[in-house]
């Protein structure tokens, strides 16, 4: 015997999600397989579709700059509808918590380093922070909490040009806290109010900034105003400055990213999704060209997990999606080809922030994205891949990791689930 | 990135770099246990900071970056001695799962707290005496249930607690968990051991010291429903898993014991048998923390047989079948799932399974930790912050349809019924009233 499902994804990030989550749509039996903790805690939690292709942008139309996409992307492959099924997915997971659903333009957010980057969906606590909207910002940073800097930022922002006038200003904490501590320690403070002298952490924290103000509009802080209860810890803000108040995205750990993930992990739990999580894929049984049985390292020992479909969504190079040495790339759960030049040298750009080719390895999917071998024909009937295991982007310099996550997610997972229901 | 910049040597081409490449061993004198990868693997990207439920309510306790990856590092100096916070660690071993990047958070712990123990710790001291007489709870199980309703009436007073506080540091504000009448194994033995012989299906069952002294009907129920799947059960003669040993840096007490497991179960491997395991930190130490920490001849073929009951049962019967065809009478359960059956992912499969069940509402009650993690909770000190953990639990736990708790652990089960007030049952508990 083995644990039997339907649609069996493979992986734990949004792809995977948004694959488990549409394939639930079509009625099949669903389960989620994921390894460690999602790599959405590594993320910023802002959601992006199409920023910059090389370099043009930022468009302000993502949908509008499809067609200028290289042959192989691929959002080509999933087409406009399939963004769209990607998004509506998204959106109703996540429901009145992020906001940009309204319009197919991009908003342009403030991140943590004082650029500014074109995104499709953003948390509701950064929408006051848009930088479209001309009103003057204080930025407030924190003493102890080295990653933002609030006047480098700022700066970086005037020197981007943005309608408005921003100022950054580092501030004590309320409260002190060991010189290395969490962000969520800083979050939890806020969150339960905490007595320090003076008042509470929310009231001495919102006076300390008010006497920092010289008549900007909002106030941008970095996204740690509570866990729990972050919403009445904004309003208390606003309400005791007078203006409103958000959320600047963060690095890891990224409080918008766990949210994130517990929204959409709520979501599996509503949509009847199975999710069995802590172990990792590592090979697999195939019959006649037909994956059979999913194998699971669960501590030292292989699991059997039978489906009628797969979705792969292991994520790239930094989920783990994707492996390499010193000679090879290879997509280590059902050694699907990953092409890649033979030369290691030419897999990167000697600039950092180049063109790198390794940035968009990854398997190649047919037109029902189904990862195929060197010769174009699909490796197994039934499997799937999603998200950024799947080559052909370069999502980290186009704005589009989130994107062709939800597009492909969502399409891999519609077929899959139509496949396995049929 | 580094190494795939193009060479400034030019002597040094690409091919030639490949084929000399050699790892070099920069600490080539230890002869412990290297756990360099473990340490290079960091980025320091905190997520195992992050889901550290110590660090969450203990301002003081750095976390387990600097327990592993960054102490491990700073240990390379001759002169630096690990910091006395690694005794603050609760071993519930979150911060495993967390890691993207592989790192083996939990067994640089456990090396770290072993070498603390063994250098650092006053072998007089208080601390050290109370953390050895929780450590060996078998040993002190064994001697209580020789007469269980004496130790039961002596442990239960009042003055007795106080003293365990003032001189052990055994927190008072917990009652000590009661001895049953009659052990499991006394049981085992007057039932006349097997009911079922099978050349097929055979599994050796691990019930570690809880089931045996406190709630034998979890290891009955253990029995009745394997037997009830036609599995020969047998009993090996064993010793504590280890894990309160690993907790507290007992590694000499606790390799004694993996010793004589690994020899009475190891053997009984090629006749066809598995382990099965009803606690999961039992399953857990046997699974992971055993070929991690010794090296015994036959530890890696235990680790590599050795199952959570439920778990088992799931990949080798069809059990969802057979859950979907029974009912129980209505009830209503608080499922919690500890840690160290999160880490196994096993965390899902109680309630997955038993929301198929008619008759029964099961519900999670979040994925925090319980707060107790085996003796943590147990030391004067660390009871308030074990309470604070546990708040979440407890809350999830009063909201909850059922007023009955349902879990793995049993120390866990200690929180739970200490935080609720609610009995709490086993999923096994459960499994035989559904199917036997």
């Amino acid at each position: 015997m083995a644990i039997t499902d339907d649609v069996l994804v493979v992986g734990g990030g949004i792809a995977a999600c948004t694959a488990a989550l549409s394939a639930a749509e079509t009625g099949a039996r669903v389960r989620l397989l994921a390894h460690k903790k999602s790599t959405l805690r590594q993320a910023s939690g802002l959601v992006d579709v199409l920023g910059y292709i090389g370099d043009d942008g930022p468009f302000s139309d993502p949908f509008g700059a499809l067609d200028s996409l290289p042959e192989d992307h691929p959002y080509h492959v999933v087409g406009e509808d399939g963004i769209r099924d990607g998004l509506r997915i998204f959106d109703e997971a996540v429901g009145d918590a992020y906001q940009g659903g309204h319009t197919d333009t991009n908003a342009l957010v403030t991140t943590y380093g004082g650029t500014v980057k074109p995104t499709a969906r953003y948390p509701a606590s950064v929408a006051p922070g848009l930088t479209s909207s001309a009103e003057d910002t204080l930025l407030v940073g924190f003493e102890g909490l080295t990653d933002f800097d609030a006047p480098v930022a700022a700066d970086h922002l005037t020197a981007a040009g943005v309608p408005f006038d921003v100022q950054g200003v580092t501030v004590r904490l309320p409260k002190s806290f060991r010189s290395d501590a969490k962000v969520t320690r800083f979050a939890k403070a806020l969150d339960r109010d905490e007595e320090v002298s003076g008042g509470t952490v929310r009231s001495v924290l919102a006076d300390t900034v008010a006497a920092e103000m010289d008549g900007e509009t909002r106030v941008g802080f970095p996204a740690m105003l509570g866990d729990d209860h972050d919403e009445a810890v904004r309003d208390e803000l606003a309400d005791r400055l007078g203006v409103p108040v958000f959320e600047v995205p963060t690095g890891p750990p990224s409080l918008l990213g766990l949210k994130l993930e517990d929204m959409l992990f709520d979501a599996l739990d509503d949509a009847g999704v199975r999710i069995s999580s802590g172990n990792p894929a590592v090979d697999f049984e195939a019959n006649d060209g037909r994956i059979e049985t999913v194998l699971v390292d669960q501590k030292s020992r292989l699991t059997p997990y039978e489906a009628d479909q797969i979705v792969l969504a292991t994520g790239g190079l930094v989920g783990k999606g994707l492996d390499s040495d010193r000679e090879h790339v290879s997509e280590p759960v059902f050694g699907c080809h990953v092409p890649h030049p033979e030369d290691r040298y030419e897999w990167s750009d000697p600039e950092a922030f180049g063109n790198h080719a390794f940035a968009r390895f990854g398997v190649v999917p047919d037109d029902e994205l189904r990862p195929t071998d060197e010769d174009g024909e699909p490796h197994f009937e039934n499997l799937r891949a999603a998200g950024g295991v799947v080559g052909g982007a370069d999502v980290a310099r186009e704005k589009s990791a989130s994107g062709v996550s939800l597009a492909t997610g969502a399409v891999a997972g519609r077929l899959a689930g139509e496949e396995a229901t049929q | 990135m580094s190494d795939a910049e193009s060479p400034t040597n030019p002597t040094l081409t690409p091919d030639a770099q490949t084929d000399d490449f050699e790892a070099v061993d920069v600490f080539a004198e230890s002869t412990d246990m290297d756990l360099r990868p473990g340490a290079d693997n960091c980025y320091k990207c905190t997520a195992c900071d992050v889901s550290c439920p110590v660090a969450e309510v203990d301002d003081e306790f750095p976390g387990p970056k600097f327990q592993g990856p960054e102490q491990w590092r700073l240990k390379r100096k001759d002169d630096a001695a690990v910091d006395d916070s690694i005794m603050s660690c609760s071993n519930c071993m979150r911060c495993d799962d967390a890691c993207p990047s592989g790192v083996p958070l939990s067994q640089m712990h456990n090396t770290a707290r072993g070498e603390y123990v063994d250098e650092e710790m006053d072998k007089l001291s208080r601390e050290y005496v109370r953390n050895r007489i929780l450590a060996n709870y078998g040993t002190l199980a064994q001697l209580g249930s020789m007469f269980p309703r004496l130790t039961n009436a002596v442990m239960g007073n009042s003055l007795v607690q106080q003293i365990n506080e003032k001189v052990l540091g055994i927190t008072a504000e917990r009652d000590f968990p009661e001895f049953a009448t009659q052990t499991f194994r006394e049981w085992w033995n007057e039932r006349g051991g097997p009911q079922v012989r099978s050349e097929e299906k055979r599994v050796a069952y691990f019930h570690g010291c809880y089931s045996n002294y406190n709630t034998p009907e979890v290891g009955k129920a253990m029995v009745r429903v394997f037997e009830s799947f036609g599995y020969e059960v047998v009993v090996p003669k064993q010793r504590c898993s280890g894990t309160p040993m690993f907790a507290n840096g007992m590694l000499d007490d606790a390799k004694r014991a993996a010793g004589i497991n690994v020899e009475n179960f190891a053997g009984l491997i090629p006749e066809g048998y598995d382990i099965i395991a009803s606690c999961t930190s039992c399953s857990m130490s046997l699974r992971q923390e055993y070929p991690e920490l010794f090296d015994i001849d036959g530890i890696e073929d235990l680790s590599a047989h050795t199952y959570e009951a439920l778990e088992y049962l799931r990949i080798h019967e069809d059990l969802e079948s057979e859950i979907r065809e029974a009912s129980v009478s209505d009830q209503s359960f608080a499922y919690h799932a500890p840690c160290h059956g999160r880490n196994q992912g096993l965390d899902r499969q109680a309630v997955e399974l038993f929301r198929e069940l008619d008759g029964v509402n099961i519900e999670d009650v979040g994925d925090s930790c319980s707060g107790i993690s085996g003796t943590y909770g147990w030391k004067e000190e660390k009871y308030d912050k074990s309470m604070q953990i546990g708040a979440d639990m407890f809350d999830h736990m009063e909201h909850a349809e059922g007023n009955v708790g349902m879990t793995e652990c049993p120390t866990c089960s200690m929180q739970m019924e200490h935080g609720t007030g609610y009995d709490i049952k086993h999923p096994l508990q459960l499994l035989e009233e559904a199917l036997v």
